[in-house]
């Protein structure tokens, strides 16, 4: 095992390779077509700034992609074989991102140290948890599911559609994952799990040794361990040099092999722009930390909740314009305050954001708001002047560029997975109600069946872990 | 003839003050919601001295010359929030700002959140831009008897100014959120309910010491001063704040509120009323949909009054069974009900019961339903509804203006009148 490892590149130290061999790509079950007709359709395509809802649409999805997308015809014609879902009356929209959630009871870092990027908040998940059925009824598709705030870094996070799988909800987290399709310039092997690294400033991650006491303690821990991180690359570079350069078997043999170091195997990933990191920051200048930071170590970032970011939209907008910044990803919360850092949260962010020209999405960071609700948050922004496109874009395609998935989700378009959510009625409405939610063209949720129900209304026994599957049991 | 010219001039001059304080206004609306379940299209409130002078149809009732006309495509009456720790769980969330629960012992129902209110804090308007005049706020759930709740409006820089009524409620609170650890007590539900049981009986003991010395005549009372081993049942009890708070619950002066959200929890609130008599109000009571007959049954059949969760409240914990649904379900059960803002230890430090009834109203209740449970029902429960809660001719002149629809997401407040002035105008 230590031989073979060894003789992989960087990138492949850590056993990509085991994880090649164990998976079966999440391949769809769905072969015939689904027509969804009559809707209005916000298909956020090309973009999706100012492109108007499409008002008596369809969506054709096969084989788990999105098949076609347009303004019905007067004769519509169904594909061969398809089942047709009349949906007069009713909105579709792509299935929702939420690009910072806490369900499934996940636990990463613990209190040993602030600074833990080896941790995988994938290895706490628990698929049965509640958390994931209330999340579907509330049309979320795809997830990234972080560790907390409590530290500088928490660790890894996960990227995860919410599927079915075997005609069940996916039971495992291997199953759940978002996994690359192949192998790319950023490192990402094909099959690999997906995520980002969760990182924090401000007040939170504020505690007594061996956390940091304060913000200028904070910066210096983190510089620390990306030197540290680069330190670590360059040791592997030159190693990988004399591996190369060496003229036979007996000579590679006697390369001193770098012992691997799981925690700089991951800050790496993040200087190497493989994994994105989801930056926990409220006040303007905590951003501007974070934006210091990115900018001196030249790793890409979303700036998460950023309750003073209407206060620094133009410097956020210039960082993203140097390719540091992928947007920010913001949360609304009812009132301001309940910490210090929050006092100036205010509704407006979205607008303000929007008028820099400056990326953002929303993020319910359930528990702290809920994934039932989470129309509801960019509902808020339009309702302090936030356009409704944007508004639908914010749930949608700009999650995706958040986690570097726009090209699989985020979107009705062809070749995209598909996952969409069908609304009773206007987007941005309290009266309107999820009805159903499809993941790769396989329904998900179906607000018609009271046990789904139940998880969205709520009522006894929705707080409990989902019941496991049996499946013939004793017959 | 002089003198009631001299009397009319008086009157006059008495009524240019009141202008000068801007306490006149008419509010025209293209739906006028009354709070009493009615509404009014192209309706006309009229204030005069800070008081609702008339409310009818703008074509029928004539605006006083000079007086300042607002308009909005909906207005409502002020928006009473039945519970929730205002201006006493501060914006910070500091020690400095929080003064909504008091952890030194399990019982302290003398402690007033007449003493805690601060008008000041900036939650105060916040709240008030959503259309919220009046809230009932203080001490919040975590220790079993936690304290007093007084209803202020959410004007005035001081307490005084502000006060409605105080005390509204005593608040106690039953399950896991009122237990100690480490040996205190109390330790377990059982213990909870015996600590309460004996409590309550010390405080009926003490009220009955009391009425007694006050029913025997007076010589010789003093006397007792020279130190005398007569130990007479007749005398009266020393002060007691803590039994007296009690007492007045006992007597029905004060209705005791008790926090419950699991079913066992609301079913041992109950049972305590049952025995002790006193004004039961349910809080939060996350699962009392389980038990509506039971509810409806109490207070010797009058019913239970419930202080409703937030609909948004998080389902976690003993809130995990908690249901969009369940003010539809009271309403239906015909048990009265006011959705409240709840106590939230970290954010949102105050939510806005405009938001949390929508849902409600999303969710099975009437638009005329949802609004009365954060109006009129809420200022029935507390008993504040001869001054809030409606807009009826004599309360006062406390009004909402809504862009639309008050529970759509996207509807904004744009303005907010409290007794006759104009207190918030930037939309919300």
């Amino acid at each position: 095992m230590k031989i073979s490892i060894a003789c992989l590149s960087p990138a492949g130290r850590l056993g990509v390779g085991l994880l090649l061999a164990s998976l079966a790509f999440p391949v769809a079950a769905q072969e015939r077509p689904v027509a969804f007709v009559n809707a209005v359709v916000h298909p956020v395509a090309g973009g999706g700034k100012d492109v108007p809802p499409i008002e008596r649409g369809y969506v054709v999805v096969q084989g788990g992609k999105i098949k076609d997308v347009g303004a019905m015809p007067a004769s519509f014609t169904p594909p061969a074989g398809a089942t047709v879902i009349d949906c007069a009356g009713k909105t579709i929209i792509p299935g929702l991102v939420d690009t910072h959630n806490h369900i499934g009871g996940i636990g990463a870092a613990d209190s040993s140290a602030t600074i833990q990027p080896g941790v995988r908040v994938s290895d706490s998940v628990n698929p049965f948890d509640s958390g994931f059925r209330r999340a579907v009824s509330g049309g979320l598709t795809t997830l990234n599911i972080m560790p907390g705030s409590g530290h500088l870094l928490s660790g890894q996070t996960i990227y995860v559609k919410l599927r079915m799988k075997d005609g069940k909800p996916a039971r495992t987290v291997e199953d759940l994952a978002v996994r690359a399709l192949e192998d790319d310039t950023r490192g990402w092997k094909a099959g690999e799990i997906m995520g980002g690294i969760k990182m924090a400033n401000g007040t939170n991650p504020m505690r007594d040794p061996p956390f940091a006491g304060t913000r200028g303690k904070a910066a210096a821990m983190v510089r620390e361990q990306y030197i540290k991180a680069q330190e670590y690359r360059e040791k592997w570079e030159q190693y990988d040099a004399k591996v190369a350069a060496a003229k036979d078997d007996e000579a590679r043999a006697k390369v001193q092999r770098p012992a691997v170091d799981l925690n700089m195997e991951a800050l790496g990933e993040v200087l190497k722009g493989k994994r994105i990191v989801h930056h926990h920051t409220h006040r303007a200048d905590d951003i501007a930390t974070v934006l210091r930071l990115a900018r001196d170590f030249r790793y890409r970032v979303v700036l998460h909740h950023v309750s003073e970011a209407w206060k620094v939209a133009e410097e956020i907008k210039k960082a993203q314009d140097e390719g540091i910044v992928l947007g920010c990803s913001v949360i609304l919360i009812d009132s301001p305050g309940g910490k210090l850092e929050a006092a100036d949260l205010i509704m407006r962010t979205g607008a303000a954001l929007q008028a820099a020209g400056a990326q953002f999405s929303y993020h319910t960071d359930d528990w702290i708001t809920d994934v039932r609700l989470f129309l509801r948050m960019a509902a808020l922004g339009v309702r302090n002047g936030v356009t409704e496109a944007m508004a639908i874009r914010s749930l949608t395609l700009s999650g995706a560029e958040q986690l570097d998935l726009q090209s699989r989700v985020g979107s009705l378009e062809p070749g995209k997975d598909a996952d969409l959510v069908v609304l009773s009625g206007k987007p941005f409405s309290v009266y309107t109600k999820v009805e159903q939610t499809w993941v790769e063209g396989q329904k998900v949720f179906d607000r018609s069946i009271p046990e789904h129900r139940l998880y969205q209304t709520g009522g006894y026994g929705a707080g409990h872990d989902q019941q496991p599957y049996f499946c013939c049991y004793g017959q | 003839m002089l003198l009631s010219r001299l009397a009319a001039a008086l009157v006059l001059i008495g009524s240019v003050a009141a202008h000068a304080s801007a306490q006149n206004l008419a509010i025209k609306g293209g739906r006028v919601h009354l709070g009493t379940g009615a509404s009014i299209e192209n309706g006309i409130v009229i204030i005069r001295d800070g008081k609702i002078a008339a409310v009818g149809k703008a074509a029928d009732v004539p605006v006083p010359d000079g007086v300042r006309v607002l308009e909005a495509a909906v207005v409502t009456p002020g928006l009473v929030d039945v519970r929730g720790t205002l201006g006493v769980s501060g914006l910070y969330n500091t020690k400095h700002d929080s003064d909504q629960i008091e952890n030194s012992a399990p019982m302290q129902p003398e402690l007033r959140a007449i003493d805690a209110y601060n008008p000041q804090d900036r939650l105060v308007p916040y709240a008030r831009s959503y259309g919220i005049t009046t809230a009932n706020t203080g001490n919040a759930p975590g220790q079993l008897i936690s304290g007093q709740t007084l209803a202020v409006k959410t004007v005035g820089n001081t307490v005084d100014a502000a006060l409605v009524r105080s005390p509204t409620l005593i608040v106690a609170n039953l399950g896991p959120a009122a237990l100690e650890s480490g040996g205190k007590s109390p330790g377990t539900r059982g213990k909870q309910v015996a600590m309460l049981r004996e409590e309550l009986i010390k405080a009926r003991e003490y009220r009955d010491r009391r009425a007694k010395a006050a029913a025997k005549p007076a010589p010789g009372v003093e006397s007792d001063a020279g130190g005398s081993d007569d130990k007479s049942s007749s005398r009266a009890p020393d002060r007691n704040l803590r039994l007296e708070a009690l007492a007045d619950v006992l007597d029905q002066k004060v209705p005791l509120a008790i926090t419950a959200n699991r079913a066992q929890d609301i079913e041992s609130a109950l049972r305590l009323a049952e025995e002790f008599g006193f004004r039961l109000v349910l809080d939060m009571a996350a699962e009392a949909y389980l038990l509506t007959d039971k509810i409806k049954a109490a207070n010797e059949g009058r019913g239970a009054d419930v202080l409703l969760h937030p609909s948004m409240y998080r389902a976690v914990g003993e809130t995990e069974n908690q249901s969009f649904e369940t003010a539809a379900v009271l309403r239906k059960a015909g048990i009265r009900f006011a959705i409240q803002s709840g106590y939230e230890a970290y954010v949102p430090k105050t939510r806005i019961v405009l938001f949390e009834a929508a849902i409600a109203a999303a969710h099975g209740l009437t638009f005329e339903e949802a609004l009365s449970s954060i109006t009129l029902d809420a200022a029935r429960i507390l008993g504040i509804e001869q001054r809030v809660g409606s807009l009826e001719v004599g309360k006062d002149g406390d009004v909402a203006l809504y862009s639309g629809d008050p529970f759509e997401y996207t509807t904004r407040c744009v303005g907010v009148v409290i007794e006759g002035r104009v207190v918030s105008e930037e939309p919300s």
